[in-house]
């Protein structure tokens, strides 16, 4: 019995590359560490946050390497996802079609789902701690909890005035809230946006939600106006929703740059007025304040947060640059070059699992590689695209030159189309590869 | 409990260190160069190369129709709506590896 199995080893290696599939050779002696030989524990991975990034790196884990316990700790038994959010304000998707459940990274993948909230981390013991008082020890932490907002960036304003101009900057009860107030509004309304500064999560989003509202109000209260509010002077792919908007909805949006009057410094919830740098007040009907944002909470409470408010992480591992044998991924991170995407999160998460299992199992990490691609609709039948591909060049995360970029701008009906048809194929892949 | 003789963990330890060599049907994915390249792919293509949507599917085709596929997008001779953006950031070397992933993907 031991003969046939060094045979088949000394096989095995002699083939140089080869991948032999054998039960018995990987459970021996792949991955050594994580195989509980001799009563060895398990190597324990905790994944803090089940969004685009937490999700991703957890089941990456467990693809790489089966024997590592992955704990994933999500504070919400369902997800609601932000991408195609802004479709559900458009009246194209009900919620329901946006919403997933984590039964089969628990039934297919063996990942240990908790329902509970992060409220610390110990970096020194290895913890992480939660609301209901349980204690889970790890190797490694994956820390991927999102955003968080800063309520204290304009006067006037607090987080229980979510509930009068909702941000629905994370989605679920806050686009609902937003989608009853777009039908509760008279024909004629203003629908007021306050866009945030950089950096922010999802840097198309608001653009995207201003063309899908578009739509909706073209469809039932055709005199109604969009006013952006923005804290910046230029957006993403803006040539190309500028030109969108024009052909669909000539009239219906008016942009306002940063410094040409678009910063808003006070939001009076209460009278549904905003003010910007000049003192002067806007009304709307309804108003979707999109605040200032910064890491999640819990990635700033432990202390993975620079001065910044994100937190800056080795872009080839994404461990953290303050705090050992943490990682943090997604809209959390200091990621060079990618944005703060959902699809950016789920390339972070694989890079990240990838460097997790090799630390782990004291390999080698082959060179990452990440790719974004950003659709958004303008319109049911209008998508528009940013892509980009990236490297690690002297240690930061850098577009390669020569690739990526928007969508052309003088493409036809039927590339606007396609793109359209290909973002709704882009959400069905991901949410399978994150939840099917 | 069958213990390992020394000689065997020689070899075993010989194994590890080669990134490349990682026997795999206890483990669904070896982390070598040609997944860390392609599995972001995967976003749009589905888990797999395997879409369920609009975006076609890649995982399984063939290798060489998958490296030409890449490298006309790249050279600009076939038309794609987002393909040649993404295949312009790849070396041939590194779509040849793309294609040997995916292909691998029945």
């Amino acid at each position: 019995m031991k003969k046939k199995m060094n045979m088949t080893r000394r096989k095995f290696i002699k083939a140089g590359g080869a991948v032999v599939s054998s039960v018995s050779l990987g459970s021996l002696f792949w991955p050594m560490t994580s195989v509980g030989l001799g009563g060895k524990p398990k190597p324990r991975v905790v994944v803090v946050g089940g969004g685009f990034g937490g999700v991703t790196c957890a089941r990456f884990i467990k693809k790489f390497d089966a024997n590592i316990d992955v704990t994933l700790i999500e504070r919400d038994a369902q997800f609601i996802t932000c991408p195609f959010s802004n479709l559900v304000l458009g009246g194209l998707r009900d919620i329901n079609s946006i919403t997933y459940g984590y039964d089969i990274l628990k039934n297919k993948d063996g990942i240990n789902v908790v329902h509970d909230e992060v409220t610390g981390i110990d970096a020194e013991k290895r913890q992480v701690k939660t609301k209901s008082g349980k204690a889970y020890d790890y190797d490694r932490a994956v820390v991927s909890p999102g955003i968080d907002f800063l309520w204290d960036r304009v006067e006037g304003y607090s987080e229980a005035d979510v509930e009068i101009t909702p941000h629905a900057w994370k989605a679920g009860k806050q686009t609902l809230l937003l989608k009853s107030q777009l039908d509760a509004m008279e024909d004629g309304g203003v629908f007021v946006m306050v866009a945030p500064p950089n950096p922010f999560r999802c840097p198309p989003g608001p653009y995207e939600r201003a063309g899908m509202v578009a739509h909706y109000l073209k469809t039932h209260k055709p005199k109604s106006k969009i006013l952006i509010l923005d804290a910046k002077d230029n957006f993403s792919k803006q040539g190309l929703f500028t030109k969108g908007w024009e052909a669909l909805y000539p009239g219906m949006i008016e942009w306002v740059a940063g410094t040409k009057g678009g910063i808003v410094t006070k939001v009076d919830a209460k009278n549904m007025t905003v003010y910007n740098e000049a003192g002067d007040p806007i009304k709307g009907a309804v108003i979707n304040y999109i605040p200032h944002q910064a890491a999640g909470m819990i990635a700033r409470s432990a202390g993975l947060a620079d001065a910044t408010g994100w937190c800056p992480v080795n872009q080839k591992t994404f461990e953290s640059s303050l705090l050992k044998n943490i990682h943090v991924i997604g809209d959390s991170s200091l990621a060079g070059e990618l944005p703060k995407s959902g699809y950016a999160a789920t390339s972070e998460g694989k890079m990240c699992a990838a460097a997790v299992v090799t630390a782990i199992n004291g390999m080698e990490m082959p060179n990452p590689s990440y790719t974004n691609t950003c659709y958004s609709l303008v319109g049911p039948d209008y998508g528009i695209s940013v892509a980009g591909v990236y490297r690690i060049e002297d240690g930061k995360i850098t577009a390669v030159k020569g690739a990526g970029g928007v969508s052309p701008a003088d493409a036809d009906e039927s590339f606007r189309r396609a793109e359209a048809l290909y973002a709704s194929g882009w959400y069905s892949s991901i949410t399978q590869e994150l939840f099917g | 409990m069958w213990v390992p003789k020394p000689g065997v963990w020689m070899l075993a330890a010989s194994a590890v260190s080669c990134a490349s060599l990682i026997p795999s049907t206890a483990f669904a994915e070896p982390v070598t160069q040609g997944a860390m390249l392609s599995i972001t792919c995967n976003g749009c293509h589905g888990p797999d190369g395997k879409s369920v949507g609009a975006i076609p599917s890649i995982g399984g085709k063939a290798a060489d129709y998958i490296e030409k596929a890449l490298l006309d997008f790249r050279d600009d001779k076939r038309p794609s709506t987002v393909m040649q953006r993404h295949a312009k950031g790849y070396s041939d070397a590194e779509i040849k590896l793309m294609a040997e992933y995916f292909a691998a993907k029945k």
